[in-house]
């Protein structure tokens, strides 16, 4: 007797565990069904637990038609042109993978949101130039109903390009093409630049550029989260977690010339969820490369840059994280509301931070003075050796100055040219790459984003020829060089 | 699709103790009654909020384009009677007044005056432009650029007005002499730091400036910036009278030739 007791109190047990929302109300447990009921209200009123086991957002969904690994600006900018350019509302399914939703090491958040007209390349300066269109009028673009409008906080107060009297020429001719295409930068002499800024000593300067309109500075958080939320209320789906393998099927073929080639497709990426031994696989059609500093390894994962050197197969992503530091300091002399985004002969840089006598700046190191990517570490003595003697012999009121404030991020650093990457891979042909910006990212991501969508849903550039930033001219060697790198 | 995910997680803690746990237990899981019911309600919700959603977005695309409409270029006019005629006929339409040159101001009431005779002023440089109030952008600023003459620009209150129509103004700035931005909501001190193109500039008024986040010390940094020119700023704010709550096309607006 007591046993079958035991027994169907156990069962009794067991099924209300299961099923005990089911079960019709017992006089013996009532405490513990009102406490149910009372717990069952409160998660469902707003605030309650129920919205957090509603949320999936640490699942992918089983399947996407477009995973994008990356959620950095170039990642949601490509996110945002799919969703635009789509035939009809929600006719494709975007999945965008991010494994730090923090973005505490992606350059985005840790660049210092310079846009700008003065390169050297034609592409370049259109991609500029229709970003620059894209944030001007970013609350359109980017207006989600109920929401407040975004405050880009656009500084536009131009960027000032010094030169030497070896550069001189080689600015000219790209000032020349920057003005065909439809920037407005002028070219000014020492004597003028005197004139405009009397803090500049113009000792080796033998000419200069200056952009007049659409150039400057902003927050490019506000560009990120505004993005984000715009492609959220698209219905495009987030996932935080780590993309760690590709899954995909071969095709063997042979060119004409006799040179076996093998086509990869990509079939399912697999998230690897954080802090977590499992994975999702998620079905997909498209994948777009846009991993910033990462995407080298990311290209990886699907086999490229893996097969014998001197092939196709074996050339790799030549993009890799190079770190590079920021300093903030404060000059009570220094110049006025009125500096520029000056970039000095010795390719050190600064600009005006705020109204307090703030300025920020830095310099790229040459090849030899790469420092290790392994942290975020700043180091000091860089900015005492080769920032900031250069900059005090421009600025002489920088002569005292205190740095207050540090941090250091990385270049997406393309290897091969400085320049971005765009567009299919030749062998894995549904990897597409919106990569390799090596510090010109941030500003270019409105239109690289626009020209991913395009090749993805229709099949070319149409609105910014990209060709010449295709992955094929790593195999051919044809370095599409931008002189203007800061 | 929604509501098999959540219960997916709900059950998750407990089936999930081994490898590839996440993937095909929405088939098992949770009482199939209330699984409908979320379903139907969630899918309703979606539906119906994402037709107001879109109706929503709609409306404020509209409302934008409405602005911009308003900022069109009267490219024909310009190329047949020049910019000033052009500028001119803009300004009137947007609600503001122009003055020519040994002129009187002509108001938005004298515009089909103007029309009447316009080409007389074909050759007439226009010397002052009073947009105060109206709904002028970035894109209608091109309007004025080609105004080479002219000396004084009010822009106040103008709603649309913000720190990238100032970027957008250099071409004025041998010209201007006198610009006024008062009470533009839109403007703040990253588009006065552009001002320092306008070095003949004997008076800029950037008083009521609600976008400027330190505007005593905006003003000072402006004054250093343009050393011969007469900023209004803080001080004059109540001096100023310009009252928030003023109608858009106020009477204190030049009188109608
Ligand atoms: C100091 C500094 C100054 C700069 N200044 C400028 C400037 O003035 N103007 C300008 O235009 N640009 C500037 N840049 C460059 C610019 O920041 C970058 O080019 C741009 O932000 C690149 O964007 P992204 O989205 O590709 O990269 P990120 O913002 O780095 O985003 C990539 C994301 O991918 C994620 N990720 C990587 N691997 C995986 C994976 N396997 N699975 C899931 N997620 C993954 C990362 O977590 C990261 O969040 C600067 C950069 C630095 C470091």
């Amino acid at each position: 007797m007591p046993l079958r007791a035991l027994r169907f109190g156990l069962c009794q047990g067991l099924l209300a565990r299961w099923f005990g929302t089911r079960r019709g109300a017992s006089t013996l447990d009532w405490h513990g069904k009102i406490s149910e009921m009372k717990k069952k209200i409160q998660s469902i009123l707003p605030g309650g637990t129920w919205d957090q086991l509603n949320d999936t957002g640490h699942l992918p969904p089983e399947q996407a038609d477009v995973v994008i690994v990356g959620g950095g600006v170039l990642g949601l900018s490509v996110a945002y042109w799919l969703k635009r350019l789509e035939k009809q509302r929600g006719a494709i399914r975007v999945l965008v993978v991010e494994r730090d939703h923090t973005y505490s090491q992606a350059s985005t958040g840790l660049s210092v949101g310079g846009i700008r007209q003065q390169f050297s390349l034609p592409e370049n300066i259109q991609l500029s130039l229709f970003s620059v269109n894209f944030l001007r009028n970013i609350n359109e673009y980017l207006a989600v109903v109920d929401d407040p409008p975004l405050d880009l906080q656009f500084n536009p107060s131009g960027y000032l390009l010094l030169s030497s009297e070896k550069g001189a020429a080689v600015m000219e001719s790209n000032v020349k093409v920057q003005r065909e295409e439809g920037a407005k930068i002028c070219l000014m002499s020492p004597e003028q630049l005197r004139y405009k800024f009397p803090w500049i000593n113009t000792e080796g300067v033998a000419l200069a550029s200056y952009g007049m309109e659409n150039e400057g500075w902003f927050d490019p958080w506000c560009l990120l989260q505004g993005l984000r939320r715009k492609v959220q209320a698209m219905g495009v789906l987030f996932c935080h977690g780590e993309v760690t393998r590709f899954v995909s099927s071969s095709d063997h073929m042979e060119t004409a010339g006799g040179e076996k080639l093998t086509l990869k497709r990509i079939h399912e990426v697999h998230v690897k969820m954080d802090h977590s031994l499992e994975y999702q696989p998620v079905e997909c059609a498209v994948v777009i490369n846009a991993a910033g500093a990462w995407s080298g390894q990311v290209a990886e994962l699907a086999g490229i840059g893996t097969g014998p050197p001197g092939t196709l197969q074996g050339i790799k992503l030549p993009v890799e994280p190079r770190k590079r530091y920021v300093y903030i300091w404060h000059c009570p002399q220094g110049p006025g509301l009125e500096t520029p985004f000056v970039t000095d002969t010795s390719g050190a840089y600064f600009r005006r931070e705020g109204l307090g006598n703030n300025y920020l700046g830095g310099r790229s190191p040459s090849e030899e003075e790469e420092p290790d990517s392994g942290n975020l570490d700043v180091d000091h003595d860089f900015f005492q050796e080769k920032v900031w003697p250069p900059l005090a012999q421009r600025v002489p009121a920088f002569e005292t100055l205190k740095v207050r404030r540090a941090w250091a991020g990385y270049y997406d650093y393309n290897t091969f040219d400085q320049n971005g990457v765009v567009g299919p891979h030749p062998l894995v042909v549904n990897m597409y790459f919106a990569t390799g910006f090596s510090g010109h990212g941030l500003q270019q991501a409105p239109a690289v984003g626009r020209a991913v969508a395009e090749l993805v849903l229709q099949g070319r550039f149409q609105t910014i020829d990209l060709s010449s930033f295709l992955f094929n001219r790593f195999y051919w060697g044809e370095k599409v060089q931008e002189s203007n790198v800061i | 699709m929604a509501a098999p995910r959540a219960y997916l997680r709900l059950v998750s803690p407990v089936w999930n103790a081994g490898f590839g746990g996440a993937r095909g237990l929405s088939g098992m899981v949770a009482p199939e009654g209330t699984q409908k019911k979320k379903r139907t309600l969630g899918q309703y919700l979606a539906d119906h909020f994402s037709d107001v959603q879109a109706l929503r977005e709609y409306l404020t695309q509209r409302q934008m384009s409405k602005v911009h409409q308003k900022n069109w270029i009267p490219t024909n006019v310009k190329n047949q009677y020049g910019p000033y005629v052009a500028g001119a006929f803009f300004i009137l339409k947007l609600g503001g007044s122009v003055k020519f040159q040994g002129q009187e101001w002509i108001g938005p009431n004298g515009y089909s005056q103007f029309r009447q005779g316009f080409l007389k002023f074909q050759t007439v440089p226009i010397e002052a432009v009073d947009a105060s109030g109206c709904a002028l952008n970035y894109n209608g600023l091109d309007n004025l650029l080609p105004l080479k003459e002219l000396q004084t620009l009010s822009l106040q209150r103008c709603p649309h007005v913000d720190d990238w129509c100032l970027s957008h103004l250099y071409p004025l700035a041998h010209s201007l002499r006198e610009l006024s931005l008062a009470g533009c909501p839109r403007v703040s001190e990253r588009g006065l730091a552009c001002l320092h193109h306008f070095q003949n500039l004997r008076r800029l008024d950037i008083s009521s400036l609600p976008a400027v986040s330190n505007p005593s010390l905006t003003q000072i940094l402006v004054e250093e910036m343009l050393p011969s020119c007469e900023v209004l700023g803080v001080d004059w704010t109540h001096g100023m009278k310009l009252a928030p709550e003023e109608p858009p096309q106020d009477t204190a607006r030049p009188v109608p030739a």
